[in-house]
């Protein structure tokens, strides 16, 4: 009896405990952010949540620190996203060949990806030490001027770059690798017959066919550099003063050190939508140039 | 021609190295400041020559408690990867086998959502049921980055086992429990195996969710290395032992199964 009732929804006794999960742990927090973004709260039992309509979103929009934050995601983002880019694809065409070692190259190239991200900010921060790092000892011993790196304003975000750029990059490498193994051998046969340049052959074989795969690699990495919170965090904080404060950042200090919670929920339901959006514009590009190709 | 392939040769092999070097640099890095004295990485110049010192690692341990805190990011780590395997192999089973994509692109969703916008609503309700710095709300939140690793692994994984095996199974009188129980999960190993890891690494580094969620109870080790900041003066050689604790066990995993891990970061690729 109990067996053939299991029987027949077997479908759904493997999935329901998953599926609870999902509406208890996923759905019901997006639901309450959503709503939230819709009340003004500090977390205080004494007052309650109070409606306010759309006046988080109306003072986000005027918040000075809001934008700051936008441009300062932007500018993380796709400068990490780019020199990941043609770092990845570059280093990719380069480790493609037979060597002695390129096992242990791909073991290299595996262990940023997965060293714990505060660590490894951390040390960071070290090699970036103003006095005490090894790049500034290394600027001067070429006669150059030492940087302050994490701790100026200007100079920053480039140098958040650098660590993403440098923990991310092999991610970019391994797909476009993965992706070079399949492409199919008869395009170069033919170019070998007309006598085609190996430069020729890279650029007119090889980077047009590798398309969907650096697609495939942008668009995870750009998903993840967007959302990037450990590594600034665990180095500036976003400083100095909001010089590194991306969206992920302010979000975080308007609700766990402001408890400011209808504004913090309103910013990230801003920054859900602008992930979304960028997600979704990247699957129609790669869908695109799926099918021309 | 045959000189110019030589030297293109030793062009390429030289830049792959330097490629090499550069990637691993901070690793270097981290362990050789780990040996050392405040009093030597403080004086630029003696880069490479020095006395090592195990004293910091003996500091770690004994002045920071890191034993504590290793103990807690295991118990978080196992517990989360535990319990994304209990309900992600039977609904990774189900999507692939019945072809519920809905659910599967639900859970696609944790990926693409910022994480703060579950932490919002975590931190209030855990804060309310007194479970603020309990492994309970640590390992929950940790399976919104074990589950979908667990999910989608093993969705391919599970699609690309032959029908073949199960009718087998269904011929035998088995019912379908039995069948995922006693035929498929067994064979499984490989894919279970790249999961768990995936999971494990990625609840092991988590930051975020545990930063707000754990207190001093159940501190894991990305949150014990970052209050070292909060120290007047940095304390380097034990922060740089403090590094190398918290990554050794991740790098060995990534260096002994190296094979399981590109697996598991390509199949978050092609999910992705």
């Amino acid at each position: 009896m109990l067996a053939s009732w299991m029987e027949k929804r077997f479908k759904w006794i493997v999935t329901l405990p998953a599926l609870l999960f999902v509406l208890v742990m996923m759905a019901f927090p997006i639901a309450y952010t959503l709503r939230l973004s819709f009340f003004e709260w500090s977390m205080s039992a004494a007052s309650p949540p109070k409606w306010v309509g759309l006046d988080n979103y109306i003072a986000l929009f005027k918040d000075g620190r809001f934008w700051h934050a936008l441009g300062a995601t932007a500018y993380f983002s796709f400068g990490a996203l780019a020199a990941e880019t043609v770092l990845g694809v570059a280093i990719a065409l380069l480790l493609h060949r037979e060597f002695r070692g390129r096992g242990l190259a791909k073991t290299i190239f595996l262990l940023p990806m997965v060293a714990t991200p505060v660590a490894m900010g951390l040390v960071w921060v070290l090699i970036y030490e103003p006095t005490n790092g090894i790049f500034n000892a290394l600027l001067q011993a070429i006669g150059l001027k030492p940087l302050h790196w994490l701790g100026s304003i200007g100079q920053v975000i480039p140098s958040l770059m650098v660590i993403d750029i440098w923990q991310w990059t092999p991610m970019v490498c391994l797909i476009v690798m993965a992706g070079l193994t399949t492409l199919p051998q008869e395009p170069y046969e033919s170019a070998d017959v007309d006598g085609a340049s190996r430069r020729q052959k890279l650029w007119y074989i090889t980077l047009p066919l590798l398309r969907p795969t650096i697609l495939t690699a942008v668009m995870l990495r750009l998903i993840d550099v967007i959302k990037t919170f450990d590594i600034i965090y665990a180095t500036t904080q976003g400083g100095p003063g909001t010089a590194s404060e991306t969206l992920n950042i302010y979000g975080y200090v308007l609700a766990f050190q402001y408890f400011k919670l209808g504004l913090a929920s309103s910013l990230l339901v801003v920054f859900f939508l602008l992930v979304m959006g960028l997600t979704l514009a990247l699957i129609v590009v790669r869908r695109n140039t799926e099918v021309s190709s | 021609m045959k000189k110019r392939n030589a030297f293109a040769r030793l062009l390429s092999n030289t830049a792959t190295w330097l490629v090499l070097f550069v990637f691993s640099f901070p690793f270097i890095w981290m362990v050789m400041a780990s040996f050392k004295t405040q009093v030597q990485i403080q004086s630029p110049g003696n880069f490479f020559w020095f006395r090592p010192t195990g004293r910091n690692y003996a500091e770690v341990f004994n002045q920071y408690h890191f034993f504590k805190y290793m103990i807690n990011s295991f118990i978080v780590a196992i517990g989360s990867t535990l319990a994304s395997l209990l309900l992600g192999l039977p609904a990774a089973y189900g999507i692939a086998r019945y072809r519920l994509n809905g659910l599967g692109l639900t859970i696609l969703a944790a990926r693409i959502i910022p994480g703060i916008s579950f932490l919002i609503p975590w931190f209030i309700i855990f804060n309310s049921l007194g479970l603020v710095d309990t492994y309970t709300a640590l390992i929950l939140s940790h399976m919104l980055v074990g589950l979908p690793f667990v999910i989608w692994i093993m969705i391919s994984y599970f699609e690309a086992l032959p029908h073949e095996i199960e009718e087998a199974g269904a011929i035998d009188g088995c019912g379908k429990m039995k069948v995922f129980l006693r035929i498929v999960l067994p064979i499984s190993g490989p894919g279970v195996m790249t999961a768990s890891l995936m999971s494990i690494i990625f609840s092991w580094n988590n930051f975020m969710f545990s930063i707000i969620l754990a207190g001093e109870k159940t501190k894991t080790l990305p949150i014990a290395i970052f209050n070292f900041l909060s120290y007047s003066e940095v304390n380097w050689g034990g922060l740089m032992a403090a590094a190398c604790i918290i990554t050794l066990p991740v790098l060995v995993i990534a260096l002994a199964a190296q094979k399981f891990i590109i697996n598991g970061l390509a199949a978050g690729a092609v999910k992705g």
